[in-house]
C-alpha cells in the first residue's frame, strides 16, 4: 500500500475486501458480511444486508430493508436525514442526497481537515421519484463505475418510453412487460410513463407491489396500479406490465397474449447484452451515472484520490489518471455482483439495478 | 438513414419471423422511392460499393478516443462497428445539420475514392445518433447480420400487396437497386419486370431430423435412402439466354450466387436445367473429407493450383427442371428416374449421382447407417455423415415441409475432457466466458498432465452457460487477456462431455489430432476431473476411424455411460 500516499485517508476509512471500514469511528459503510455497526447508503441488496447488529440509514432505506428483510433485519436502527450529522467517535458523519433510488444517500466521513464521501450508487439524471444528486465537495471520493466505459452514454430516458408506448400503439393485439428492478427502476418507469401521458392503468408482477405501495405511501404518484394476478388473457391485449427482468423468461409471462418483452437498463445500450436476455424491445434507461455523469462528477467534486469500488473500474482508474488524478479500484467483493448474471438470470428481486 | 437504422434495431431484436416481415412491409410501405429500394438491396445483400475495412474505421476511432479506453470497450461491447458507433465523440457544436439519407450514402459510397471515404464516414458519423452510427458502419463494412434472409426481405416487399415471392425470386437476377420498377409493379403502377434469367434459384427442399420416436410412425418401404455427404448443399442451373449465350450458375441452399468459387465445376454444367445436390471434392475418384473442402471456400482468388489440388464435384441428389420443363410436382421416384437419365446423358466425370442405399426394414438401415462401407459407399464412406430419406411420392416442396425427407446423422463420438481455459465469448456472448478449450490425461514427465484436444462454444443450454461462467469466474487461476486458465488437476475442476463428428491427424496442437465439429454434450458436475478421459482412447478412436470402422467404437462408448 506504499503508492498510497495519503496515508491519512486510509486512517480515516480503510478499503477491506468487505467493504470499507472506520475503525476510529467503529462503523462499516454497505459491508457485505454481517458487522456490529454499518451505514447503509440505499436498499439495493448488495448494498444493504441483513444481520448487521446496528445499523445507520435513511428512514427509507431502513424501511425498505424491514419490507424486504423482516422485522427483525438488524439489532438496532437509527434513522438520519440528508444534511444531518452525527458524531461517531471522534468521526463526524454527514448524509447528502444520491439521486439513484428513494431513500438513497451519499456518506460524508470527516475529520480534522480530511473528508471523504463514499457515494455508494448515484446518477446526475433527473429522476422525479427520489431527492436530486447533491454534489459534496471532497479530498477522497469513493465512486462506484458501473457504467465507467465510454459507450455509455445514457441519452434521454422520455425518448425511450416513447419508443415504448409507440410499440403499444404498433402492436396494439399484444402486451407489453416491462423488466425493470423492483427497487427504484420500475418506479421511475412508471413516473416516466405517466409523464408521458399514458393514463390507463399499468399493471404489476405480485414481487413489484410492496415496493410501489410504499414509494406511493411517501406521496410519489404512480397512478393507478393494479396487480396482473387473476387476470385473464384477454384483458391483457394492449396493456403495459411492469415485472422483475426474470419474469420476462418464466413461465409467468405464458398468461399473456404475445407479449412484448421489453427491458429498461443501462445495459440495454449494449446488443450483445440486450440480445443475451432476449429482450424484443430494449429500454435504455438507468439510475446509475454514465460515462458522462461520472466524469462531470468526479471533478467537480475537487477530491485529489478517486476509490473506485465496483464496475468498470478499470476505464474510470485510468481517465482519472489522465486527468492527473490519483485513482486506484477498491476490489470490494460483492458489490455490483448480480450485474454479471443480469441479462439472463434472475436479479430482479434484489439485485443491483441498471 | 434514420428510419432505415430504426427498422434495422428493430429487426436485430425481434426473433419472429412474421413480426419481422411486418416490420419490413410497413418499412416499404411507408418509406418512399429510392430510399426503401436501396434498404430492400441492403436487405438482399445487394449493393455493390467497396466496403470500408475493419482498419479504416479503427484509425478515424483511434484519432478521436484514448486507445485504452477504446480497447476496454471493444472487450465489453464484443464488435468493433457497434464500439465505434457508441463511442464516437459527435460534438454537439460541430454536427451537421442534415441526416444522410440512405440513398446518398449508398450513391456516394460507389463513387468514392478509397483516400476521400474516411472523411466523409466521419462526417456522416457526426451527423447521425447511436443507432445511426451503428447502421452506417454495418452498412459500409458490408456486413448487416441482422437474422433476416435475402429471401425474407423479398418476401417483406411482395407482401405490400399480395404478390408471390417466387415470381420477384425468379426476376430478381435481371433486377438492379433500387428497384423502381419492381416497387411500380408490386404497387400497381407498372408492368410486371421481365423474367429472362435462364439459370435462376429455386427454393430449395429441406429435411427434418429424425427422431427414434418417428421410426414407429413410418413404413420403410414408403422411403428412398440415400447416403447424407458431407459436403455442401448446392443448386446448379444452367440454360440459354435469349441472346443464345449459355448461363450457368452454382447456388447455396439459402439462394446465394456461389459460381465465382468453383470456376472449374462450372465448366460442367453444359444442360438445360437445375441439379439439387452435394459439392464435394474428389481425387482420384475418392470423396474428400470436409475440411479439404474448406481450404476451397472463402477464397478471393481461385487460382489453377487451388483447382488442380482440390477439384470439385457434383453429387447430384435431385432434378428440378429438365429442359423446359418444371419437375418439382412429379413424386421423387419420377424424378430419379429424370435424374439417372439426365446424368448418365451428360458424360461428364465432374458430376455423378448419389446411389440409393438398399433396404427392406428400418433395422437394415441402421445397419448400413453403422456401416456406409459395408454397404456400397466403399472407400467414401468416411464422406458419409448418416442417411438421408425420403418419401417415395414426396414432390419437391421448398423450406423445410413435414413427413417428406428425413436426415437421419450419424451418432456423434464423445469424450469426457477437462475444461483448462475459458475465453470470452464475442458478439451476444462477449460479457460471458463461453469459448473452452479442454484436454484429456497423457502421461507427462512428471505424471500425468492434461494435453488439449479442442476447443468448443456451444452445446450447452443458457443456463449451464450461466453456470460455466460462475465456474470459470471463481476458479480462475491464471489471465491472458481475454483467456483465464482455471482449475485442472486431478481433484479440481470441471469435466466436460465433449460430443464430435470425427477426428483427424493434426501437426497443429501438441495432442496430434484434432476433433471436428465439437461442441459441450453435457457437464459432469458429478465426476471428478481424474477420471476424464485419456489421450490413448482418442487415439484409438482415430485409428477405427481410419479403418471406416466407426461403429463398435461408439457401441464401447455407449455401453460405458
Amino acid at each position: 500500500m506504499t503508492y498510497l500516499k495519503p496515508m491519512r485517508a486510509e486512517d480515516l476509512l480503510l478499503p477491506t475486501p468487505a467493504g470499507v471500514c472506520c475503525e476510529r469511528g467503529g462503523f462499516h459503510i454497505d459491508p457485505t458480511r454481517p458487522t456490529d455497526k454499518a451505514i447503509i447508503t440505499h436498499a439495493h441488496s448488495d448494498h444493504a444486508r441483513a444481520g448487521h447488529g446496528a445499523v445507520l440509514a435513511t428512514q427509507e432505506t431502513l424501511d425498505i430493508m424491514r419490507l424486504r428483510y423482516g422485522p427483525d433485519f438488524a439489532g438496532a436502527t437509527q434513522a438520519i436525514r440528508y444534511g444531518e450529522t452525527v458524531k461517531l467517535g471522534d468521526v463526524s458523519v454527514t448524509f447528502h442526497p444520491a439521486g439513484h433510488v428513494l431513500g438513497s444517500a451519499q456518506v460524508a466521513v470527516e475529520s480534522g481537515n480530511l473528508r471523504i464521501v463514499a457515494s455508494g450508487d448515484y446518477k446526475d439524471a433527473a429522476d422525479p421519484t427520489c431527492t436530486s444528486f447533491e454534489l459534496v465537495p471532497c479530498d477522497v471520493f469513493i465512486t462506484e463505475a458501473t457504467f465507467g466505459l465510454p459507450v455509455f452514454r445514457h441519452g434521454d430516458p422520455d425518448a425511450e418510453v416513447g419508443k415504448l408506448l409507440h410499440s403499444v400503439q404498433l402492436f396494439s393485439e399484444r402486451a407489453h412487460l416491462v423488466g425493470a428492478y423492483s427497487l427504484g427502476k420500475a418506479q421511475r418507469v412508471i413516473a416516466l410513463i405517466r409523464k408521458a401521458g399514458y393514463d390507463k392503468p399499468i399493471y404489476l408482477h405480485g414481487a413489484m407491489e410492496n415496493i410501489c405501495r410504499y414509494y406511493q405511501s411517501r406521496g410519489i404518484d404512480l397512478g393507478d396500479l393494479p396487480l396482473v394476478r387473476d387476470r385473464k388473457k384477454v384483458e391483457l391485449v394492449g396493456t403495459i406490465t411492469l415485472c422483475p427482468p426474470s419474469a420476462l423468461k418464466d413461465v409467468w409471462s405464458r398468461r399473456f397474449p404475445d407479449p412484448v418483452a421489453c427491458y429498461a437498463s443501462g445495459w440495454m445500450r449494449v446488443r450483445a447484452r440486450a440480445r443475451q436476455s432476449q429482450v424484443e424491445l430494449p429500454l435504455v434507461i438507468s439510475d446509475h451515472a454514465d460515462w458522462n455523469g461520472l466524469r462531470a462528477i468526479v471533478k467537480a467534486t475537487g477530491a485529489r484520490d478517486i476509490w473506485v469500488t465496483h464496475g468498470q473500474e478499470d476505464a474510470l482508474v485510468h481517465w482519472c489518471q489522465t486527468q492527473g488524478l490519483k485513482a486506484r479500484p477498491l476490489d470490494i467483493v460483492g458489490y455490483g455482483d448480480e450485474d454479471e448474471t443480469d441479462g439472463t438470470a434472475d436479479a430482479g428481486q434484489a439485485g443491483n439495478p441498471a | 438513414m434514420n428510419r432505415f437504422a430504426e427498422l434495422l434495431d428493430r429487426l436485430t431484436y425481434e426473433p419472429g419471423r412474421n413480426n419481422k416481415l411486418r416490420l419490413m412491409t410497413n418499412y416499404f410501405a411507408s418509406t418512399p422511392d429510392p430510399e426503401r429500394g436501396y434498404a430492400l438491396a441492403a436487405l438482399t445483400g445487394g449493393l455493390s460499393f467497396r466496403y470500408a475495412k475493419p482498419n479504416v474505421i479503427r484509425s478515424l476511432i483511434a484519432e478521436r478516443t484514448d486507445s485504452v479506453l477504446f480497447a476496454l470497450s471493444r472487450d465489453f461491447v464484443g464488435d468493433t462497428a457497434e464500439t465505434v458507433a457508441l463511442m464516437w465523440p459527435a460534438p454537439e457544436a460541430e454536427k451537421p445539420n442534415a441526416v444522410p439519407h440512405l440513398s446518398d450514402v449508398v450513391t456516394l459510397l460507389s463513387t468514392l475514392g478509397k483516400a476521400q471515404l474516411p472523411v466523409q464516414l466521419a462526417r456522416w458519423l457526426d451527423a447521425l445518433d447511436e443507432t445511426g452510427r451503428w447502421a452506417l458502419l454495418k452498412l459500409v463494412m458490408g456486413a448487416l447480420r441482422i437474422g433476416v434472409s435475402a429471401r425474407l426481405a423479398k418476401t417483406a416487399a411482395a407482401a405490400l400487396e399480395d404478390k408471390d415471392v417466387t415470381d420477384i425470386e425468379l426476376m430478381w437476377p435481371s433486377l438492379t437497386p433500387p428497384y423502381l420498377d419492381l416497387f411500380a409493379w408490386l404497387e400497381g403502377r407498372g408492368e410486371k419486370p421481365a423474367t429472362q434469367d435462364p439459370a435462376p434459384f429455386r427454393p430449395a427442399m429441406l429435411a427434418q431430423a429424425i427422431d427414434d420416436s418417428d421410426f414407429e410412425k413410418l413404413d420403410a418401404t414408403d422411403f428412398t435412402a440415400e447416403w447424407k455427404w458431407d459436403g455442401i448443399r448446392v443448386q446448379a442451373s444452367a440454360g440459354i439466354n435469349d441472346k443464345g449465350t449459355r448461363v450457368a450458375r452454382m447456388y447455396s441452399r439459402t439462394g446465394e450466387e456461389i459460381s465465382k468459387s468453383f470456376p472449374d465445376l462450372l465448366e460442367s454444367l453444359r444442360f438445360n436445367g437445375s441439379i439439387d445436390g452435394e459439392l464435394l471434392i474428389l481425387r482420384d475418384g475418392r470423396v474428400q473429407p470436409f475440411n479439404v473442402l474448406q481450404q476451397r471456400l472463402n477464397r478471393k482468388t481461385v487460382t489453377t493450383k487451388l483447382m488442380s489440388e482440390f477439384p470439385a464435384h457434383l453429387r447430384a441428389y435431385d432434378l428440378l427442371v429438365d429442359g423446359d420443363e418444371d419437375l418439382r410436382d412429379l413424386p421423387f421416384e419420377a424424378r430419379r428416374k429424370r435424374l439417372e437419365t439426365f446424368v448418365a446423358r451428360l458424360k461428364d466425370s465432374r458430376i455423378d449421382i448419389s446411389p440409393l442405399v438398399p433396404f427392406d426394414t428400418w433395422s437394415e438401415l441402421a445397419a448400413a447407417r453403422a456401416e456406409p462401407a459395408s454397404v456400397g459407399s466403399a472407400e467414401d464412406a468416411s464422406a458419409v455423415e448418416g442417411v438421408m430419406l425420403k418419401r417415395r411420392e414426396s414432390p419437391y416442396v421448398p423450406g423445410r415441409p413435414k413427413g417428406l425427407w428425413w436426415k437421419w446423422k450419424r451418432d456423434p463420438f464423445t469424450a469426457d475432457a477437462v475444461l483448462m481455459y475459458a475465453q470470452r465469448g464475442s458478439g451476444k456472448r462477449s460479457s460471458y466466458y463461453s469459448d473452452y478449450t479442454f484436454g484429456v490425461w497423457t502421461a507427462g514427465d512428471e505424471g500425468n498432465e492434461l494435453v488439449p484436444v479442442g476447443k468448443a462454444y456451444f452445446g450447452f443450454t443458457d443456463e449451464e452457460l450461466l453456470q460455466i461462467d460462475r465456474f470459470v469466474r471463481r476458479h480462475t487461476t491464471k489471465r491472458f487477456g481475454p483467456v483465464r486458465e482455471v482449475a485442472h488437476t486431478p481433484e479440481q475442476g470441471l469435466v466436460l462431455e465433449v460430443a464430435f463428428e470425427g477426428l483427424q491427424r493434426s501437426t497443429r496442437h501438441k495432442s496430434g489430432l484434432a476433433m471436428r465439429f465439437p461442441r459441450i454434450s453435457r457437464l459432469r458436475w458429478d465426476k471428478p476431473p481424474g477420471e476424464a478421459d485419456r489421450l490413448e482412447t482418442l487415439e484409438k478412436m482415430l485409428e477405427g476411424i481410419e479403418r471406416g470402422q466407426t461403429s463398435p467404437l461408439i457401441a464401447e462408448r455407449k455401453s460405458r455411460t
